[in-house]
């Protein structure tokens, strides 16, 4: 009986966490089904938000109000990345699978720049910024508050991003851009401004991602790649482009990690990430959500 | 003589004379290199081999491969398993052949996905064998990675070099069979290559797996030199993404692109790489971006693009001593 409620319990955690790589997912999920960028430098920006809501906790700010300084910095970033870089591969590339595997090498540069940046200003040590650690008794487990925070402010920017792209003039140019580009110049939407929007609002979101994860446990300037690799999965899981499916998969992800470090080995989380993804991919590339 | 003419009609034999002399000045590396440099001139090769393998399927296909390490990691790992039962030149023909086999069956599979989904399965591929061994290795035999016997450096050197003359020459011969004409149409039209006749399917799992066998061969030869290795050395994701970088620096093109790319990626790699560890790969990253952006064809892009503007600068010399010359008369 006691086992049962550990593992209801562990269900929870994974549930919450679960929320936070919905929102990293949803970022990375925008940057591929829209901009037609395979970005591996998404868990980059993700440890941007980390390691620089440190600074600013350091500096006597609130983690929470974080988000609204370096939120505009990555998305400033990510938005000069598509508006200059990308663009400028694509107006270059003579067919669309030619700048999908050039835009992946670039990306793969841009990874290499930013992480070495940071580790130059940070080191590699880590750096703690924990908030909100107190426990909640929770059916035989500590839930620690700041999972339920972090639950909270993805599922809210998730909810947001939703109504934004469904509900918003802008959104559905954005939709429109994503499933014809020409076309959608056509009808007078600027298709340039739409990609580096993107862009940039997926660097934003990985960088609040970042900044959800840094209230719970210690970042890093190593933890990107890491960061990269389950919102990969995670939207491959849900399929590209769609929000809900993002958050939904995102769950799945949580409560599997947490099933497997409770049930099994921590270290096997990886090996079976990437056993459903694969088992996925060969069932229904197209994800759980995904659109054929 | 014009020398821009020069490269322009003796164009082949100038590439096979470069070639030529490469292998020459590697053969007679061990009279006079040192016990480091060997090792560096070792490293460059295995890279040649890596980066020309991969570009002879991702390349020409259009099919962004993450998957090298996984092959590489197998050779190395044949290396430690069969090291003390079996000869070496036994096990690199053993890890070709299970590269091959695991290559072979992973295309029947995965080459129907398309674009980013076969990039994103290929690197999963590589993550989820490392961290399967690791597991394996760890809880089941109890075991954290391998000790190598160590060989001859200047015998390790040959075998390098013999692996990335083979490499070479099966990529210069397949680009010019009907094979290499398939790959090339599906890189160019997929869809169009298949009405024309063309077995898509068969023509990428063929490949594919025979690019992987290069690469598993590589790990085999490589491993005795690192001494050490364990799931995370041997099936690193840096050993996935190395070919890339140089066959990118070099240029995709030609065959020599990879070749050239990879030998300059790997002398700059391990000689700046121990002083300027993050400048190194700071710099690395920009460079990326750089020559993506503006050099699209890679170094041996920069080739034509000097060749023309020197030849500009002979002509514009040559017809000013002309006019000088009718200046003078």
């Amino acid at each position: 009986m006691a086992e049962a409620e550990r593992l209801l319990g562990l269900a929870v955690i994974g549930i919450l966490a679960g929320g936070v790589y919905g929102l990293l997912a949803v970022g990375l999920s925008l940057q591929i089904g829209v901009c037609r960028v395979l970005n591996i430098t998404h868990g980059e920006f993700a440890m941007l938000g980390g390691v620089l809501t440190f600074t600013l906790v350091e500096l006597g700010i609130n983690p929470l109000v974080a988000p609204v300084i370096i939120g505009p910095i990555l998305f400033g970033i990510g938005f000069l990345l598509q508006a200059t870089l990308f663009k400028g591969i694509k107006v270059r590339a003579p067919s669309p699978a030619a700048f999908e595997g050039n835009a992946l090498l670039a990306a793969f540069g841009v990874m290499y720049i930013i992480s070495y940046i940071a580790r130059m200003e940070f080191g590699t040590r880590a750096l703690p910024t924990h908030y909100l650690t107190e426990g909640l008794q929770f059916l035989g487990v500590s839930i620690q508050l700041n999972l339920i925070v972090g639950f909270a402010v993805a599922a809210v920017l998730g909810i947001a991003v939703y109504l934004f792209l469904t509900r918003s003039r802008l959104g559905r140019a954005i939709r429109a851009t994503a499933e014809d580009q020409p076309t959608a110049e056509l009808m007078g939407v600027n298709t340039n401004t739409i990609l580096a929007l993107c862009f940039g609002l997926g660097a934003l979101l990985a960088g609040i991602a970042g900044t959800l994860i840094s209230l719970r446990s210690d970042v890093n300037t190593g933890i990107g790649f890491n960061n990269t690799i389950i919102a990969l999965i995670v939207v491959t899981l849900g399929g590209l482009g769609s929000v809900p499916g993002s958050f939904v998969a995102g769950i799945i992800i949580g409560i599997v990690s947490m099933m497997v470090a409770g049930l099994w080995e921590s270290v096997l989380i990886v090996p079976v990430y990437y056993a459903m993804l694969m088992i996925l991919l060969l069932a229904r590339p197209t994800g759980i959500f995904g659109k054929k | 003589m014009n020398i821009t003419r020069l490269f322009a009609t003796h164009r082949k034999s100038l590439l096979v004379g470069f070639l030529i002399l490469l292998i020459a000045f590697v053969l007679t590396f061990p009279l006079y290199g040192g016990a480091y440099p060997t090792r560096v001139l070792i490293v460059m090769l295995m890279y040649t081999v890596l980066a020309v393998s991969w570009t002879m399927f991702s390349g020409t296909t259009g099919y962004m491969s993450l998957a090298p390490a996984a092959f590489f990691g197998t050779g190395i790992y044949s290396t430690a398993l069969l090291q003390h039962y079996l000869p070496f030149p036994v096990i690199i023909v053993i890890a070709g052949l299970i590269s091959f086999v695991l290559a072979f069956l992973l295309g029947l599979v995965t080459l129907r996905l398309k674009g980013i989904y076969f990039t994103i399965f290929s690197f999963g591929l590589v993550v989820f064998i490392g961290n399967t061994i690791n597991y394996v290795e760890a809880e089941i035999f109890g075991r954290h990675g391998w000790y190598f016997e160590a060989l001859d450096r200047t015998t390790l050197l040959y075998t390098m070099l013999g692996l990335a003359v083979v490499t070479v020459l099966a990529a210069y011969f397949i680009s010019r069979s009907r094979l290499g004409l398939a790959m090339r149409s599906i890189g160019g039209n997929e869809e169009a290559a298949e009405h024309m006749g063309v077995n898509t399917t068969r023509i990428k799992v063929l490949t594919f797996a025979i690019s992987a066998i290069f690469m598993g061969a590589a790990g085999v030869v490589v491993a005795p030199s690192l001494s050490y290795s364990n799931s995370g050395i041997a099936f690193s994701v840096t050993y996935s993404f190395i070919p890339i970088v140089a066959a990118v620096l070099g240029g995709m093109g030609q065959l020599h692109g990879p070749i050239i790319g990879a030998l300059v990626f790997g002398f700059l790699e391990k000689t700046l790489k121990a002083t300027l560890l993050t400048y190194f790969m700071l710099g690395f990253g920009i460079i990326m971006v750089v020559v993506i952006l503006f050099l699209p064809n890679g170094l041996i892009g920069l080739v034509p693009i000097l060749r023309d503007k020197l030849g500009g600068v002979i002509q514009k010399l040559r017809k000013g001593g002309q006019a000088e010359q009718h200046a003078d008369t």
